[in-house]
């Protein structure tokens, strides 16, 4: 089952947890997972259209999943899944 | 006024000379601070993946990069800085709804005006608040 690492301003909703073990063989159902698991994190992870929400950035161990195969990356016992804001402005 | 923010010295001094290695496009990067005082003690200057005078975008691989460093060093990510090229130091509209966590500081650094402007900001949903910078 994969670890995912939460950025600090989600951990609120996880009882403060920075890691926690999900469930799940893709990152979309890590992210089903999560807000099943922590209804105040639902509407932060993703768009209304699935796709990961463009203010969040989600790695598969050393990589952003887009550049892998999106949310439909793959993830397993021992793979880390890191969430992280994405960081832009003007 | 909330704050303040807390910033060594060698982190200001790292922040406010990336601003101006990054011209004439805006400069950004991240800022991690101890998390028992709020001490910000280390700066993590990044590309502006956005190339661009007017916006930045902080990589996302450098986002990862710095937030295991910070992890390794018992730090806490806790804001971000960027340069304002030809404008004040204040959050534009773009800055303020791209804002990822209320909790973290918003530096700008203004270059507009001559000597360097350096500001640090709380946005928490659409409500800016400026906290005063004491350098430690």
């Amino acid at each position: 089952m994969p670890a995912v690492r939460l950025p600090t301003v989600l951990r609120s909703h996880a009882g403060g947890a920075a890691v926690v073990v999900a469930e799940g063989e893709t990152v979309a159902d890590v992210l089903s997972w999560l807000e099943a698991t922590y209804p105040g994190m639902a509407g932060q992870l993703r768009a209304p259209g699935g796709e990961a929400h463009r203010f969040v950035n989600v790695y598969v161990d050393d990589d952003d999943v887009r550049y892998l195969d999106g949310l439909a990356t793959k993830v397993g016992e021992g793979t880390e899944v890191t969430i992280l804001p994405a960081v832009a402005g003007g | 006024m909330t704050g303040p923010l807390l910033l060594d010295r060698d982190a200001y001094l790292q922040l406010v000379a990336h601003s101006y290695d990054g011209l004439p496009l805006e400069a950004c990067g991240l800022l991690a601070a101890e998390p028992a005082t709020g001490r910000v003690s280390r700066c993590y200057p990044t590309e502006n993946e956005a190339a661009s005078a007017r916006i930045y975008t902080v990589p996302s691989k450098a986002m990862l990069l710095a937030d295991r460093d910070a992890e390794e060093r018992g730090l806490v990510l806790a804001g971000v800085f960027h340069s304002h090229t030809h404008t004040t130091a204040y959050p534009s509209p773009t800055d303020v709804a791209q804002a990822p966590d209320p909790a973290w500081h918003y530096v700008l650094v203004g270059l507009g005006e001559g000597a360097p402007v350096v500001r640090s900001y709380r946005i928490v949903g659409v409500t800016v608040e400026e906290e005063p910078i004491v350098l430690v």
